[in-house]
């Protein structure tokens, strides 16, 4: 074992790595008993799961209080694991910062959508497997945030994926849930590519994929040009995949198809952000090179502008949130092209808290209504106060409305795009009013106004797996157990962005990463009060649309015609790439002809030569005349060849 | 004499399955069971007892035809390269076995071949004379023609005929350049042929290079040679299919690091970069056709040109990391692809399909058959934590430094197979329940849980235990690579 300890400004966290470890293998027990053991059991599958997260949550927070009282120092324990040749692979545990902060971001929220779950997949056959699936996920998630080196960091990576895969097909029965998730694991593949290659170069070029020794490349220049370009790079393909940056985002949407617990943790709090976490984790390389930190921040003002401007017009309430996370993902990322590596992250920290809340908010309006179309609800603020209070509380938080978290996060991102990047500055404050704008819609259609009966059930569907067990003509609030967890998550989304007052957060994760990070600007009441202004604008105009009437929205539609098309058909990118693309020019085009190919040209070929040997067998017969004269003369020929060839090998 | 017990043992089992009364006949599956058993216990022993960078050992040597200038010797021996393949043998066939335990027609004819296969396959994997090598690389064509024509289905006599045909038209360019070596340096003997260096021979060696390539290939298979291999597998039995795809394909890997690289190292480095190039293209080549298939065999069967292509890659490489990951790959794809063949093989008992078409929502009546093609297809996209993705990544970074353009075009690889496999999942496993299949019974026969759980437990095991085969492989690869290095 080699136990490796570094600090840049604090001191070496004393915490025991057996607790880092235990972090992750809490939850993989509970997967490994779930599977093995209790499978058919769904309430002890449901506690020992519970229970497991539990334990990862407090250690995570004794990682978290152990690495703040050491003034944010990094603690870093590898192990050989095994080795080919030159190649010699480590598994490790690194605790920062970062590191100590994502996991209790991580584990807080998977306990609270853990416990909520119990209420939301009541009766469901598939409620052990669930739970097992979730555990799974939470493993992979902590391993990833936890490895010390990037190989380990791509197997936790996978394995997110995995899970998310096995999430989002989770009701397999569905069609649209099977298609969804073969969607998201292969679009999110196709950035592992560039993360793949991230590797393969890394470990060509120098040797190590240890995380703090590439900080030391990116800091001494030595992990330079072209090189250092092509590794920011070919990390952010990456993070595009599992971020649903622009131009992968199409898988996230359609990942809505999973549970909607599932949508909350992994789709919303934790997996997509691990592309923001990893390219935090490797900032001083993006920072070192200006290309890649450009385009960071455009992909990212894209991605914000394509999620908000399609938030706009969705009509299914979970479609709405799963735009707006990608928009938010794309502020992420756009404060990383800023420079705000302390910024971004502290996004990711507050987004997680009010995302997870409106996700799991509108599936307490599921269980109610039976549908997530905002065109079969209106006014359940009456019959679900706590629901809707909690959802109105993550919108106003999610829109950047002082003093809840959003407003602490958005506030800096603007910041720092306004003092760095203009341009980036002017898409960000522009989206925001996007943001406040389509939140506020999908509040108004689902809480105000008169409600439209939901989603009537049907019992004719053979859907063994439905486990709707409400009157949706009479919608209730949700149980405590669902309850409850809004109510916690109500108080992170209010108070999280608190942590940023006096810069204490971004001491915190910047000593995480070391180098000459670039100074954070000083806070700013001007920008600070143009961003609220513009916050309200925004929830101005929703409410003089969606509540008041004093627009129609009918004539708006009418008015900007094309654009609505456009947006509604999500700018044409699915259809470009499944239609187009994946089925057209790659399945009936390019695999057809190889297909064609190999069974004409290279089949037949075989297929000729077996022709041609039967016609020639056909005239060679008349050689096999029976008289023995004619053999005699062919063996002697024949013994005579086989003479000269060992003659000629052996001369005397 | 271990390493003969161990070789002969299934052999010897076929011979007293042969001799069972006609109404003794279904004792025979029995028989064979005990023979596998046996066998696989051997050589896990061995495998445990092998001194780990200890060079030739269990070493069996007697001399066999002494002809003045040559002798032929009966030589068995095992190094680090051919330990985990010859477990890898006695693993599946014992896997065989099991999935052939509700074989009706002609019991005692189909476990006699069965138990002859695994002979020779032990054979060519522990063979040091490369005549003796020669031999039992032939003896493999007699079970499987017969079994592939016997107790197989479709086209079985074409699909028997044209793995024959081509295997045979293989091995004569072998067979040239075994001898043009063997008159060269005046032994059959590996080792020796392995150590000494040869400057000239009756032929070019360029051409005794790619000669014995060509006998290899065929087995690989490498794209164009590639054409038997989806015939006799749609057309083989479930056993035979996990045999071929298991071990069999690992014969012409193997082979090509045992001779072509380490006795022909200058020629090796030579052709590396042709070996590298054929690697990717059948990696992308098979993948593309593995998308238009749409019987479940044939479309394992393309994945397999595709993930065999790996091998040729990482030894077209000839650095040890590049070599010990094609070897790990074979064993991966052997655990990997075996398993697929025995869950599919199950599947088609109790649907009598593998059109894909007519396939799907199956996770509903036989969760546990659909769990084990989910897992076998997420070990063969190279799911982290199982076999095939230490594999890959080690042939990747092994043979990155080397061959650059080979590597970024094989590594499409990894999106393609996630492609075809999920969206056979999606076909097969998942989608609406169809009716048709209410009657399919999941939970049937302990053996055919046995062999599913056997295999995932391996697959699992080389996933996150890689050292227990690594620092096998890695010193017997190291010597084969030090001398292409010179």
């Amino acid at each position: 074992m080699i136990q490796l300890f570094a600090a840049t400004t604090g001191e070496v966290p004393g915490i025991s790595e057996v607790v880092l470890w235990a972090i992750i293998l809490c939850p993989l027990a509970a997967f490994a008993a779930i599977t093995l053991y209790v499978r058919h059991l769904p309430k002890i599958a449901g506690y020992l799961s519970i229970v497991a997260i539990g334990v990862s949550f407090v250690l995570s927070l004794i990682a978290l209080v152990d690495v703040l009282g050491a003034g944010g120092g990094i603690a870093i324990y590898s192990h050989d694991w095994f080795q080919a040749g030159p190649l010699e692979l480590a598994l490790g545990v690194r605790i920062d910062g970062l590191t100590a902060v994502m996991l209790v971001v991580v584990s807080s929220v998977s306990l609270l959508v853990q416990v909520y779950s119990q209420g939301y997949m009541e009766g469901d056959p598939g409620y052990g497997r669930y739970y097992a699936y979730m555990s799974l996920f939470i493993t992979a998630m902590l391993g990833l945030v936890l490895a010390d080196n990037l190989f380990m960091l791509f197997i936790f990576w996978e394995l997110v994926g995995l899970s998310s895969y096995l999430l989002i097909g989770f009701w397999f029965h569905k069609p649209s849930a099977a298609s969804a998730a073969k969607k998201a694991f292969i679009v999110t593949r196709i950035g592992d590519l560039g993360l793949l290659a991230a590797i393969l170069l890394i470990w060509t070029r120098h040797d190590t994929l240890a995380i703090h020794e590439i900080h030391d490349l990116a800091l001494t220049g030595a992990l330079a040009g072209t090189t250092l370009t092509l590794f920011g790079l070919g990390l952010f393909a990456g993070a595009v995949g599992k971020s649903a940056q622009f131009p992968l985002h199409v898988w996230l949407p359609d990942a809505m198809e999973g549970p909607t617990p599932v949508s909350a943790l992994i789709h919303a709090a934790t997996m997509v952000a691990a592309g923001v976490y990893l390219m935090a984790r490797f900032f001083p390389v993006i920072e070192a090179s200006p290309d890649a930190l450009n385009v960071v921040g455009w992909i990212g003002a894209a991605t914000v502008a394509v999620g908000a401007s399609l938030a706009l017009v969705q009509t299914d309430l979970k479609r709405v949130l799963a735009y707006s996370t990608i928009s938010q993902l794309g502020y992420m990322m756009l404060a990383l092209g800023v420079f705000g590596y302390a910024v971004a992250v502290f996004h990711l920290f507050t987004h997680a808290f009010f995302k997870a809340l409106l996700f799991l908010g509108s599936g307490s309006v599921n269980h109610a209504t039976n549908t997530f179309d905002m065109r079969l609800m209106g006014g359940l603020r009456t019959v679900m106060p706590i629901t809707f209070w909690t959802f109105l509380i993550g919108t106003l938080s999610l829109s950047g409305i002082f003093p809840l978290a959003g407003f602490w996060s958005k506030d800096e991102i603007l910041l720092e795009a306004w003092v760095n990047n203009k341009g980036l500055y002017a898409v960000a404050a522009i989206a925001s009013f996007v943001t406040a704008l389509y939140m506020f819609r999908a509040t108004f259609l689902t809480f105000f106004g008169t409600y439209k009966g939901g989603e009537p059930v049907d019992h004719e569907d053979e859907d063994e797996d439905s486990h709707f067990h409400g009157d949706p003509a009479h919608p209730h609030e949700s149980s405590w157990v669902m309850t409850v967890p809004l109510l916690i998550l109500t108080a992170g989304a209010i108070a999280a962005g608190w942590w940023a007052w006096g810069k204490e957060f971004h001491h915190f994760v910047e000593a995480a990463v070391p180098g000459g990070l670039h100074k954070a600007p000083d806070f700013s009441y001007w920008i600070a009060i143009t961003s609220s202004l513009i916050a309200v604008a925004g929830i101005g105009t929703a409410w003089a649309i969606y509540h008041r009437g004093l627009v129609s929205s009918a004539e708006i539609r009418k008015v900007a015609f094309p654009l609505v098309a456009l947006l509604e058909n999500k700018f044409f990118l699915d259809d470009l790439y499944e239609r187009a693309f994946a089925v057209q020019a790659f399945q009936r085009g390019w695999n057809r002809l190889v297909e064609i190919f190999d069974t004409t040209a290279v089949d037949g070929a075989v297929n000729g030569v077996g022709w041609v040997g039967t016609q020639s067998s056909r005239v060679l017969r008349h050689a096999q005349t029976g008289q023995v004269q004619l053999y005699g003369v062919g063996i002697a020929a024949g013994v005579f060849i086989v003479a000269i060839i060992v003659f000629i090998a052996n001369p005397l | 004499m271990l390493l003969t017990l161990l070789v002969f043992l299934p052999a010897f089992a076929g011979l007293l399955i042969l001799l069972l009364p006609a109404d003794r006949a279904g004792y025979s599956r029995w028989l064979a069971l005990l023979g596998s058993l046996v066998a696989l216990a051997i050589s896990i022993g061995m495998f445990f007892d092998f001194q780990t960078g200890g060079g030739f050992q269990f070493v069996d040597r007697a001399s066999w035809i002494d002809v003045g200038s040559f002798e032929i010797q009966y030589f068995l021996a095992v190094d680090g390269l051919s330990m985990p393949l010859v477990v890898l043998t006695t693993f599946l066939t014992a896997a065989a076995v099991l999935v052939s335990f509700s074989i009706e027609y002609r019991p005692r004819a189909y476990f006699a071949c069965l138990m002859v296969l695994s002979t020779a396959v032990l054979g060519v994997f522990t063979a040091m004379d490369f005549l003796l090598f020669f031999l039992f690389w032939e003896l493999e064509l007699f079970p499987m023609y017969l079994l592939i024509s016997v107790w197989g289905s479709g086209r079985r006599e074409y699909s028997a005929m044209k793995f024959v045909l081509y295997t045979v038209a293989g091995s004569a360019f072998m067979l040239v350049a075994i001898l043009a070596l063997a008159f060269s340096a005046g032994t059959f003997d590996m080792e020796v042929l392995g150590t000494s260096t040869i400057t000239t021979a009756v032929l070019p060696l360029g051409w005794v290079f790619l000669f014995l390539f060509i006998g290899f290939a065929v087995k690989l298979p490498i794209v164009p040679l590639h054409t038997w291999l989806p015939d006799a597998h749609s057309d083989a039995p479930t056993a035979v299919s996990v045999m071929l795809a298991g071990v069999l394909l690992k014969m012409g890997g193997y082979a090509i690091i045992r001779t072509c690289v380490t006795i022909l190292p200058d020629q090796a480095n030579d052709y590396g970069i042709w070996l590298a190039a054929i690697g990717s293209i059948s990696v992308l080549y098979g993948a593309f056709v593995t998308f238009r298939q749409t019987d479940v065999k044939r479309l394992i069967a393309y994945s397999s040109v595709s993930h065999m292509g790996l091998v040729l890659l990482g030894i077209g490489a000839l650095g040890t990391t590049a070599m010990v990951g094609a070897a790990y790959q074979m064993l991966a794809h052997g655990l990997i692809t075996g398993m697929l063949f025995v869950v599919v093989g199950l599947m088609y008992e109790r649907t009598h399909t593998r059109e894909i078409g007519r396939l799907g929502g199956l996770a509903r009546q036989m969760p546990l058959i659909a769990t084990g093609l989910v897992f076998a297809g997420f070990a063969s996209v190279g799911l982290p934590s199982l076999a095939g993705f230490i594999a890959e990544i080690t042939v990747f970074l092994g043979a990155f430094q080397k061959h650059e353009w080979a590597v970024i075009m094989a590594i499409f690889g990894v999106v393609l197979s996630a492609g075809y496999i999920l969206w056979t999942l999606q076909r097969v496993v998942f989608g609406p329940v169809r009716h048709e299949w209410d009657e399919a019974d999941d939970q049937k026969h302990w053996w055919e849980h046995a062999s599913v759980i056997g295999l995932a437990a391996l697959v699992i095991l080389l996933g996150v235990y890689p050292s227990l085969i690594m620092d096998m492989l890695d010193p017997a690869i190291g010597v084969v690579s030090a001398r292409v290095a010179g």
